[in-house]
């Protein structure tokens, strides 16, 4: 059957009531968690996890999927609000859009980050949609060294390139790496880095670290900064935008889409550098440069598409070759392997109906998520001005019942607990803690495809590069890493996005 | 973030010497896990390879950070003032009650120690006043993920009376 057929099957299914419901609850869920500075996706993606075991595969990604894009939608009305990014991406709207709040027009930037999502985040799922079997086309010519070496340069792109420090970076990489070992090894079965713990021969539940990097870990750095009462900017005046507003809009939407969807599709993913990308594109383009860091419409409009299409585009790989780019789609696809389903190219093919039915209610949770951001923005604003005790102390609850509710055992806690303490001192000593996850879920995938690849060729490491696409990637894995250090040779060294 | 090789943040590196340790440990701790998993002869690359490979990639990079860290360290966040580790004292106090009394008093009381513990943390001292929301959030969390969504947070004092 041809795309627009599966995506309309898809329609169907995500139409019914039960479905409707769940990705209401996913993007309000989603909205609202993208409001609450240091709360993301992942996190909260990560303790719903255990639903997994309740409810049918269909209903969990939808609320997953829900959870995703109204994340993006949220942590704008924030960083428009009260400057403090939850996320990197958001860094750009912080400084435009809350120069604009500043001076009253509050309304016009939520709108233009609004609907720049909207028409981002429509685009971006048209291009999952065209996009997903073309792809999984060319995946299925993989082989396994083909496999591990695309895998080595998501590695290398998501911990060495993004981040402030390679070193650090792979460093958080390298201890995503040791927690995939614990456990058994599926292949021989053998116990690895159980350190005689019982309870460690079943693996370490991504749950776990997940939460423990992003809820306590983030609690415990928070504890230790200056108590500052953000100020939240009252929204003067109506949400919406003047004439001249969508004039100055619509092409900053359109060529921040341009931006994130490819970049975000890439084995790099990450939504830093098509938002400043756009934010520099825009600056460039526009009539009144002067403008720019004083609260320019174009400078949130622009930034804030390409990090939703961003969003989109990581999607892409995601779910045709089962790679994730980003924390929180290494969190979905560890959702998918506790169903039993191998996240790959053979995704379509064996769960196409699940895989359409995704697709299909990114398409409306993206129309509902303009209508929770637009009339109802007022609500998101309430939320925010949760006073910080209450806000964190909630935040362990829930860490607490998502940990202890799926095994209860007091090793998980304390696992949970150590995992947060280290979560802090990655965060007092910047280190990124995606790499972690990214490493946890993709260290194992990367290991198999090792040791298949290994077996083809009786034990030939040089299978890796006698394979002309193997070899390509990992070349571009080795530039990936190398590029940088030549360049700031050849340039002096700039400051740096923290 | 700012230039690591700058001067002001030379004076402490301490803090950046016991981090790169502590990547240096986990290496070591990788590497002697390692050496306990038995070998298999029937496939091409067994069970400790990766195993070797995450062990010596933890120590390289250990090392790596060791050198960065007597070079000067990198730039970090700050030093926090006595009453800001006092809160994480606070916070940290909340965690570890709450896991010493989970399986005593159950999930509800024990979060609601925690609650105000961690609320205290973060600059609130109006005890009555946190301990009361604290419960309140914790016997709906505990309704909805329990009950309606079907985890197993297990028995306790009030959760028996539910």
């Amino acid at each position: 059957m041809d795309t627009l057929g599966l995506l309309m099957q898809g329609f169907a299914n995500a139409l019914t009531p039960m479905n409707l419901l769940w990705a209401l609850a996913g993007v309000t869920v989603g909205t609202a968690i993208g409001v609450l500075p240091g709360l993301g996706p992942g996190l909260t993606i990560a303790l719903l996890l255990p639903i997994t075991y309740k409810v049918d595969p269909t209903s969990a990604f939808i609320l997953f999927a829900g959870i995703y894009y109204g994340a993006m939608y949220g942590g704008s009305t924030t960083s428009i609000l009260i400057n403090t990014p939850g996320e990197s991406a958001t860094i750009i709207t912080a400084m435009e859009g809350h120069k604009m709040a500043k001076k009253g027009r509050a309304g016009a930037a939520l709108a233009t980050a609004a609907v720049g999502s909207f028409v981002a985040g429509t685009f971006g799922t048209l291009g999952i949609t065209f996009l997903a079997q073309p792809v999984v086309e060319l995946a299925l010519k993989f082989g396994p060294a083909e496999y591990f070496s695309l895998m080595i340069l998501c590695f290398v792109t998501v911990s060495a390139v993004l981040g402030s420090s390679a070193l650090r970076g792979l460093t958080a990489l390298a201890i995503g790496l040791f927690f995939g070992m614990i456990g058994i090894d599926l292949q021989s079965g053998q116990p690895r880095f159980t350190f005689g713990i019982l309870e460690l021969l079943d693996g370490i539940n991504v749950l776990i670290v997940a939460v423990g990097l992003f809820a306590v870990g983030e609690t415990l750095h928070l504890a230790t900064q200056k108590k500052v009462d953000e100020e939240v900017i009252d929204i003067k005046g109506p949400v919406g935008m003047t004439k001249e507003d969508w004039k100055r809009s619509w092409k900053p939407w359109l060529r921040g889409t341009a931006f994130g969807f490819p970049i975000g599709a890439m084995p790099a993913g990450g939504a830093e550098i098509p938002t400043f990308l756009s934010y520099y594109t825009e600056k460039k383009l526009s009539k009144n440069p002067e403008e720019f860091g004083h609260g320019a419409i174009e400078g949130v409009a622009g930034p804030e598409a390409a990090n939703n299409a961003s969003a989109a585009g990581v999607l892409v790989p995601m779910l045709t070759l089962g790679l994730p780019t980003s924390a929180t789609a290494a969190i979905m696809l560890s959702a998918f392997q506790s169903y039993g389903i191998n996240p790959g190219p053979q995704l379509l093919a064996t769960q196409g109906q699940l895989v359409w039915t995704l697709i299909a209610s990114l398409f409306i949770g993206n129309v509902m998520l303009l209508v929770l951001n637009l009339p109802l923005v007022g609500l998101w604003v309430k939320i925010l001005k949760i006073p910080q005790p209450l806000l964190y102390g909630g935040i362990l609850v829930f860490a607490t019942i998502g940990t202890y509710g799926i095994s209860r055992s007091v090793v998980d806690l304390v696992l949970l607990y150590i995992v947060g303490f280290m979560g802090f001192m990655m965060r007092r000593f910047d280190f990124p803690t995606s790499p972690v996850i990214i490493g946890m879920i993709l260290g194992p995938m990367a290991e198999q495809e090792f040791r298949r690849a290994m077996t083809i060729s009786n034990g030939d490491l040089m299978i890796f590069v006698q394979k002309p696409l193997s070899l390509a990637l990992l070349i571009l894995a080795a530039v990936a890493v190398l590029a940088p250090l030549v360049w700031r040779v050849v340039k002096r060294p700039a400051p740096q996005a923290a | 973030m700012s230039d690591p090789t700058l001067s002001e943040h030379i004076e402490s590196t301490l803090p950046h010497k016991l981090v790169a340790f502590g990547v240096v440990a986990l290496g070591l701790a990788a590497a002697w896990q390692t050496t306990l998993i038995p070998q298999v002869l029937y496939t091409t690359v067994g069970p400790s390879a990766f195993a070797w490979f995450v062990a010596v990639f933890l120590l390289v990079l250990g090392v790596m950070l060791l050198l960065a860290a007597f070079k000067g360290g990198w730039a970090a966040d700050q030093e926090g003032t006595l009453s800001e580790w006092g809160s994480l004292g606070w916070v940290t106090l909340g965690l570890v009650i709450n896991a010493a009394l989970i399986e005593w008093i159950g999930f509800i009381l024990a979060s609601t120690i925690m609650f105000a513990l961690v609320a205290r943390g973060f600059g609130s001292d109006k005890w009555l006043r946190d301990g009361a929301i604290g419960f309140a959030l914790a016997i709906i969390s505990y309704v909805g993920f329990d009950r309606i969504l079907g985890y197993k947070i297990g028995s306790g004092l009030i959760e028996s009376l539910i």
